[in-house]
């Protein structure tokens, strides 16, 4: 029975707050967590077991909580797997039980508990190896077929699978020094080093600054805030430090609006924090352990400490009649507050010999021990013995029972740190040791017990931190581990020999001490094998009740000592951090960095269609009435044979090139020559890797003596800048050559087709500049658009017709666009996207990013004349070398379907006839229709090249797609080989 | 979470930055032999311990640093620029 008494706690009994529960109404006060107002409602279980769907009740008052998980919310905010120790009430609040069917009190997968041997240690593994004791159907078909019971019945709470409504942010500050918890350790370092002037965050993560001070019968926190705040401390509560990271990087989490019921889409959800602080200071406590021994998880059992919260901080009794067991002087304060407040209350101490003054308002049994509890949903008696040997003695008959085994100092911060803790035989807990980094650990989590001594270790952290920030040079001393009169004695599992029932270790996996035993037998003794076999400290409370006592039957088990068996490693997040909070604002349209080209708007207002190219918009095609892709690019490429286009090529990358050394520069980056390069012409150039591969191609176009405008891929601009940037400041640095990215500054379009030359005549203020005199093939002029607009033209094709590349500085992209359509308007012209280009380039031969993916050499892409033999180049040497001069390299060839009718996709297999399997001997890299042939066509890549399968019948394997068609071997060249229409 | 102290920006995160490589790679001249240059390109010793790398300040000025990191605790010993006549500019800045 538990229930709400007067004259207890600290919630706002003026404030009513109505919540639900499993569909149910009911309310609570002000300042309650879920938990404490579920208790206050009489209400024991809220969960079923991970494994065994065994009833479970609240254990603790806090993060470590491993029974009451439960789901917040619905719809797209549902929320699963929160604890409701921590989650705050609030008006309207929406909870439900998880892992039961049809609800936490009636669960009928609570059979699992009677399967118990089917879901011991090591489960998911012995499932994958066959279901014993036959191991029939061995192998993965079998565990495939069980998976999706197995996780459905062992699972917890589910995702709403519904897109998150909610918004959050990702916020960076800096201190001097980060204080994390606010307990009496923490507020001392905290208002020790504002007092010495440095700049102070205290994070806390709970709603109230004081830590455990909160289950104090009379602790009022409200001064301390004050002389926090009059200091100048920045106080973040609901904010949990999360993580540890180089250089004294904090990793938080703030909860915005979770106590809150109302969303508003004004603020975030939650924050996630980047600190960095000088110095970090961690008083983050310790966490009482429970005890292992038969049925220890009967809802009703609880740590004392949380008791004493649910007493003091929410005026919840959790039981009348309390037993409560215990190895360790921590409880007595509890036993006797809970007997003043009306319980009848009788302590079990393992110890015989101790001293401990009360005023007898409760029993003590020194030697005793509990055992087994009777009772299923709740607990109905204990069953007790001496604690020397196990054997009953006695039963009694309580509704409630609370442990306390010793206490595990939250050492998780520093363990991320990669700092291993020490075990402390004198009190039964690791604690943290020494650091190089400037993180001190002060408080409770570094073992002390009682309150001055942790105040004095808050001062005296802050004194270490003064020190190794060299402000200070103070000699300190932290007080010694400990604090209690009667020391502890080890208590982790109490045996009861005769009768078997379930022992948990670990509550939340539903990990048992027969777990652990078995996993021993079965030869997992090292402490990282048996987390991972028994899934021991793996659920979402990360083991911290467990974990100690898991490595206590190990040890027992190897007949060796805590410290010899290990510990196992805390890795971030301290508490789970939601992927809305780490994603932040970089979701959606958001994810990643937007381009677009200065004639972006105007493409789309004469009605392109947009791709993204990398993290470019580029036009992907220009539709008219009705058409579709495909209607549209073929048209499109249809025209640009016929008459003329125009199309955006802004997304390539622009680069100036400027200084004396420019010439020999560029001839060492591209295979090609480029030393002969005469003013006012362009190349086309490709340049390599140091290891001999096919980096980028490009154009380099001649404007003066020691001056170049480089064009690259829009893929690999940035790429290619860095390397330059790379040669020249690192490799190459007696050359005088400076390079600039222009991609920015320059709009560029394509004007292509055999109008080409007559649109541009009109649109530039002098007509001769672009005759074929003037401008032969691959001739480069800077001269002026109509309206006095300088420009800067290349006879450049990629399309393989009459082409010019037109660029003008970006501000005059529009009125370039505006003056070039208008023209190209009376040619019967249009404008063309990139499915249109690929269909041209395609039937030229041409590669691209799908062709020149990082495994290919300049002769595997056809291209071995632009190769120079009469210099040595960035690798030149490397691109002879071993595999890529074999014969059966994959070389650059185009595809025909046999029968011309048939389609094929990119990313098909080219096999020989009689052996479609594997890899076969080829693929297919890009596609597309052929307006000009009247048929697809494709390029890729094959061994041997076109020499080998000119004349042989191919099949082209598309398994993904579930295709299969027979194919020939062409010329990349597919159209106008000879090129005559680029020269025209 | 590293921090880079770039000589011309101050100190930023390593978000700024793009990682090079080995720092410390003599490049063979463009005509040397294919041994050389697969030797400068493939074989790289795995340092325990401080290292010289090269590091582009990408989203910053653009230059590239050698920057003096050990491999195990990710502490930042020195930076400096790679082209040996900055850095001579830099360190008689200092
Ligand atoms: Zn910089």
């Amino acid at each position: 029975m538990t229930r709400r008494i007067d004259n207890y706690g600290k919630i706002n009994r003026d404030k009513i707050l109505s919540f639900r529960w499993d569909k149910k109404n009911y309310k609570g006060f002000e300042g309650d967590t879920l938990a404490s107002a579920l208790l206050a409602n009489n209400i024991g279980i809220v969960g079923r077991s991970f494994k065994y769907h065994r009833p479970r009740g609240i254990f603790s008052s806090g993060v470590e909580e491993s029974g009451a998980l439960v789901t917040i919310g619905s719809k797209d905010r549902r929320d699963p797997n929160v604890r409701a120790t921590t989650q705050e009430l609030y008006n309207g609040l929406e909870a439900s039980g998880q892992n039961a069917f049809p609800n936490v009190n009636f669960d009928l997968a609570g059979i699992n508990n009677y399967l118990g041997r089917f879901f011991a240690a090591g489960f998911y593994y012995k499932t994958f190896m066959g279901i014993p004791p036959l191991e029939w159907g061995k192998g993965t078909a079998i565990w495939m077929f069980f998976e999706k019971f197995i996780r459905k019945a062992a699972g917890m709470g589910s995702a709403s699978g519904l897109p998150d409504p909610d918004t959050y942010e990702h916020a960076h500050d800096f201190c001097d020094l980060i204080v994390v918890g606010s307990g009496p350790a923490g507020v001392a370092a905290a208002i020790e080093a504002a007092e010495k002037k440095l700049d102070v965050i205290l994070v806390e993560q709970d709603s109230l600054i004081g830590g455990n001070q909160l289950a104090e019968n009379d602790f009022d926190n409200s001064q301390i805030k004050n002389q926090l705040e009059n200091l100048g401390i920045k106080i973040m509560t609901r904010t949990t430090a999360f993580g540890l990271y180089d250089n004294c990087v904090v990793g938080l989490l703030e909860r915005v609006t979770d106590h809150i019921s109302a969303s508003n889409v004004n603020i975030p959800r939650q924050r996630f924090w980047t600190i960095r602080a000088k110095h970090i200071i961690v008083g983050a406590g310790a966490i009482e352990r429970h005890i292992a021994f038969n049925n220890n998880d009967i809802p009703g059992v609880m740590t004392v400490n949380a008791s004493k919260h649910y007493l003091n901080r929410y005026g919840v009794l959790t039981g009348k009649r309390i037993v409560i067991a215990t190895n360790n002087d921590s409880v007595y304060e509890t036993a006797h507050q809970l007997s003043e407040a009306g319980a009848n209350v009788t302590v079990l101490d393992s110890r015989t010999n101790f001293e401990i003054e009360t005023n007898k308002s409760f029993e003590i049994r020194k030697g005793y021990v509990p055992y087994n509890i009777n009772g299923s949903k709740k607990i109905d008696s204990l069953d007790i013995s001496k604690s020397e040997t196990i054997n009953k003695s006695e039963t009694i008959n309580c509704d409630q029972v609370l442990l306390s085994g010793g206490w595990s100092p939250a050492v998780h911060l520093l363990s991320h740190r990669g700092v291993k803790p020490k075990w402390d035989y004198n009190n039964a807990c690791f604690l943290p040791s020494d650091t190089k980094e400037n993180i001190t650990m002060v408080g409770s989590s570094r073992g002390l017990w009682n309150k001055n001594d942790c105040i004095a270790s808050g001062i005296a952290g802050t004194t270490d931190a003064l020190n190794r920030l060299g402000i200070s040079k103070t000699n300190y001393f932290f007080p010694k581990p400990g604090g209690w009169k009667n020391p502890i004695q080890p208590l982790y599992e109490v045996k009861y020999k005769k009768s078997r029932s379930k022992s948990f270790v670990d509550y939340q996996h539903d990990v048992t001490t027969d777990d652990v035993r078995l996993a021993h037998r079965e030869g997992f003794i090292s402490v990282e094998h048996l987390k991972r076999y028994t899934t021991l400290g793996m659920a979402n409370d990360q083991g911290k009740m467990g974990n100690i006592i898991g490595l206590s039957l190990m040890a027992e088990l190897l007949n060796k000592e805590i410290p010899e068996v290990g510990t196992t490693v805390f890795r971030p997040p301290y508490t789970p951090v939601s992927i809305g909070a780490l994603s932040g604002r970089n979701v959606g349209k958001h994810f990643r960095p937007l381009r677009v080209t200065p004639m972006h708007q105007w493409n789309i207002d004469h009605g392109a269609k947009m791709i993204e190219v990398g993290l470019y918009q580029r036009p992907w095609y220009y539709p008219k009435e009705n058409e579709t892709l495909s209607d549209s690019y073929i048209r499109e490429a249809s025209t640009v044979r016929k008459t003329v286009g125009i199309c955006d090529v802004t997304s390539l990358g622009k680069i100036a090139i400027q200084g004396p050394d420019s010439t020999e520069f560029l001839n060492r980056i591209y295979s090609n020559g480029f030393s002969k390069l005469q003013v006012g012409k362009a190349r086309y150039g490709i340049m390599l890797r140091d290891d001999g591969i096919v980096m980028d191609d490009g154009t380099s176009w001649r404007l003066a003596e020691n001056e170049y405008f480089m064009t690259t891929s829009t893929g690999e601009a940035s790429k290619v800048m860095s390397w330059l940037e790379e040669l020249l400041q690192t490799r190459w640095t007696d050359l005088n050559v400076n390079v600039t990215s222009v991609s920015e500054q320059w709009a560029g379009v394509s004007v292509a087709g055999p109008k080409s030359r007559e649109v541009l005549n009109n649109c530039v203020d002098d007509s001769l500049v672009v005759t074929n005199n003037n401008l032969p093939f691959m001739g480069v002029t800077s001269t002026f658009l109509k309206g006095n607009i300088p420009c800067r033209i290349a006879r450049i094709s990629f399309s393989g017709e009459l082409a010019f590349e037109v660029y003008v500085k970006s501000d005059f992209a529009n009125t370039m666009m505006d003056l070039l359509w208008a023209n190209a308007k009376k040619y019967d012209g249009c404008l063309y996207g990139l499915e249109a280009l690929g269909a041209l380039r395609v039937e030229k031969g041409h590669v691209t990013a799908a062709e020149l993916d990082g495994r290919v050499t300049i002769d595997d892409a056809g291209l071995s004349k632009m190769a120079s033999t009469k210099k040595s180049y960035i690798g030149s040497a490397m691109r002879k070398r071993g595999v890529l001069k074999n014969n059966d390299r994959e070389i650059l060839v185009g595809f025909f379907p046999t029968n011309l009718k048939e389609t094929f996709n990119a990313g098909t297999i080219v096999c020989e006839k009689n052996n479609i399997k594997g890899q076969g001997i080829g693929r297919i890299t890009s596609v597309t229709y052929s307006p000009e042939l009247g048929h697809w066509i494709g390029l890729g890549f094959v061994k041997g090249g076109l020499d080998k399968w000119k004349d042989t019948n191919l099949v082209g394997a598309d398994p993904v797609r579930n295709k299969q068609m027979n194919l020939k071997v062409v010329s990349p060249h597919m159209i106008d080989p000879k090129g005559e229409r680029m020269y025209a | 979470m590293i921090r880079i102290n770039c000589p011309y920006c101050g100190e930023r995160d390593h978000s700024e930055f793009s990682y090079g490589g080995d720092a410390t790679i003599n490049y063979p001249s463009l005509d040397a032999s294919e041994k050389e240059w697969t030797e400068a390109i493939f074989f790289r010793k795995n340092i325990k311990g401080f290292q010289f790398e090269t590091w582009h300040h990408s989203n910053g000025c653009r230059m590239w640093l050698v920057v003096e990191r050990s491999t195990v605790t990710h502490e930042i010993k020195s930076v400096k620029p790679c082209h040996p006549d900055l850095q001579k500019v830099v360190e008689n800045n200092k």
